[in-house]
């Protein structure tokens, strides 16, 4: 592990993403535009909006965050650059911190704009603190991105990659309890969502905007999240192999 | 910096080096010896195995068997990656950031000073390119900026898997001098190419075929074994001779 690497990789790592102003638009805009046009769509049940503006500015991040790592990771091991990366002697995980480090800036600046829009503009109230859902907010892009990383292992195309949006995270997104109280779906169904890292986005964030007080699960969600996104680093780290065949 | 177990160790040291590639046995049984200081030419027809070899060598290439010492370590050691420069054979740059900006990040990650980033840049000769973004290059262009990345990290072996592709005879030559003079500082080249006329540049040709070494000798001494004034003729004629041999 090297700090000097580490930082080197996060830098390199922003200006690409910097450079590109479409994913600048995807990272900053998109989530906000969303949101917006959500509270217009809810426009005759402002109560509904209310109720789920604030964890969209969670869940919205986990999305971005997913697409943007899984292509661009894609991108260094079909460029070529990371069979470069691997000869040289720069550690596996001065890589992935350093990705982790620039994706995760700029997932906090996703969070806040939304969360400005949302809580600022839109004035939507918020049950408890404002700073909690960002800070949620963060954790659930963070753990977007270790897993699209993760992810981009088993695709070879970019064409591949975006393919596991509608296949990974589509279905995470339907049953984590967003659309449907999770107690209400079939037994089954309910089992997986249980085993699905989104669902305890949703819980943390659901338990921040209801009223009452908060308590101790929501601790144990954020250390679910927490261990899933160290799990799916673990898995990244591995599937970085400095031979390949 | 990375002690050096020997320094008078070969720079490259194979012994029966066996590499399966997706179910074919792509390089059988290798042994060679590269010596410090020495420019290698390594030549083969498409699909011999020298980027292969060369991935192998610099610790990339998952092998079978065999043992790969480099500048006195196990091939891919972490203290041996940071002396080893590497260039793959398509160009392996960030296409969406500067010539600059790219050698500005391998720069750091070898921590060479930023003299050293105008000093590769110079001597692949893409001063007036430096602000460009890599990806509104040319091939050939691109090729020379994967090259550069290489040299910020000054290293003692430089393994360069066709460097010259695509590029006109002039640049031709000023890469070979900067070779030539990267040699006489004791950095030692292993270079595969196509282009015969600069095999001439090497001290030694490693000549492949079908994953075997079927000959290793000066440029001189290849036109002398195989009686021919050319070396173009010569590889012919050996790739011929082993051809009717199998
Ligand atoms: N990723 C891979 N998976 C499976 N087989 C591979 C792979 N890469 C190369 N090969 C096979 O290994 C053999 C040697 O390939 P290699 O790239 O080393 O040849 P080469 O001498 O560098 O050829 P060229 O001059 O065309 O670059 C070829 O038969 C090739 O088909
Ligand atoms: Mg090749």
């Amino acid at each position: 592990m090297s700090a000097h690497a580490t930082l080197a990789t996060a830098r390199r790592v922003l200006r690409q993403l910097l450079r590109d102003r479409r994913t600048v638009g995807l990272i900053v805009v998109v989530p906000s535009f969303l949101l917006v046009i959500l509270n217009f769509a809810f426009d005759s049940q402002p109560s509904t909006f209310d109720r789920i503006a604030p964890t969209m500015v969670g869940l919205i991040p986990f999305i971005t965050m997913f697409i943007v790592t899984s292509i661009a990771m894609l991108r260094e091991r079909t460029s070529g650059t990371l069979e470069r990366l691997m000869s040289m002697s720069v550690a596996k995980l001065d890589l992935m911190a350093g990705y982790a480090i620039a994706f995760g800036a700029a997932a906090a600046a996703e969070v806040v704009v939304a969360a400005v829009v949302v809580f600022g503009i839109l004035d939507t109230p918020a049950d408890h603190s404002v700073a909690a859902i960002v800070a949620v907010g963060v954790l659930s892009a963070v753990l977007g991105m270790v897993m699209g990383l993760f992810v981009s292992a088993f695709a070879t195309t970019e064409f591949q990659a975006v393919q596991f949006m509608p296949a990974f995270v589509l279905p995470q997104l339907l049953i984590c309890g967003l659309f449907v109280d999770r107690s209400r779906m079939a037994g089954w169904l309910e089992g997986i969502a249980w085993a699905m890292p989104l669902t305890y986005v949703y819980d943390a964030l659901d338990r921040l905007t209801s009223p009452g007080s908060i308590g101790g699960l929501f601790w144990l969600d954020l250390g679910v999240i927490a261990g899933a996104a160290l799990v799916s680093l673990a898995l990244g780290a591995v599937t970085l192999r400095r031979r390949t065949p | 910096m990375a002690t050096e177990p020997d320094p008078r160790s070969p720079a490259v040291s194979v012994a029966d080096l066996r590499v399966i590639r997706g179910g074919t046995v792509v390089l059988p049984d290798l042994s060679l010896k590269v010596d410090r200081g020495e420019v290698v030419g390594l030549l083969g027809p498409s699909g011999s195995g020298k980027t292969t070899l060369m991935r192998s060598i610099v610790g990339v290439q998952q092998v079978a068997a065999g043992t790969l010492t480099v500048l006195g370590l196990p091939a891919g050691d972490r203290d041996v990656r940071s002396r080893v420069g590497y260039v793959t054979q398509a160009a392996s740059v960030y296409n969406d950031l500067t010539v600059i900006e790219n050698l500005q990040y391998f720069g750091a990650l070898h921590r060479a000073p930023p003299d050293e980033i105008n000093r590769a840049i110079d001597a692949v000769d893409l001063g007036e390119f430096a602000g460009r973004v890599v990806g509104s290059l040319s091939g050939g262009q691109r090729g020379r900026v994967s090259l550069a990345a290489a040299l910020v990290g000054k290293p003692n072996l430089l393994v360069l898997d066709e460097p010259t592709v695509g590029l006109d005879p002039v640049l031709r030559r000023d890469l070979w001098a900067t070779f030539r003079s990267l040699a006489s500082d004791g950095v030692t080249l292993i270079v595969s190419s196509h282009v015969m006329d600069e095999a001439d540049e090497c001290d030694s040709i490693i000549l492949l075929r079908d994953g075997k070494m079927i000959a290793r000798d000066t440029p001189q001494g290849l036109r002398d074994s195989t009686g021919t004034t050319d070396l173009e003729d010569a590889f012919l004629r050996l790739i011929e001779r082993e051809g009717d041999l199998t």
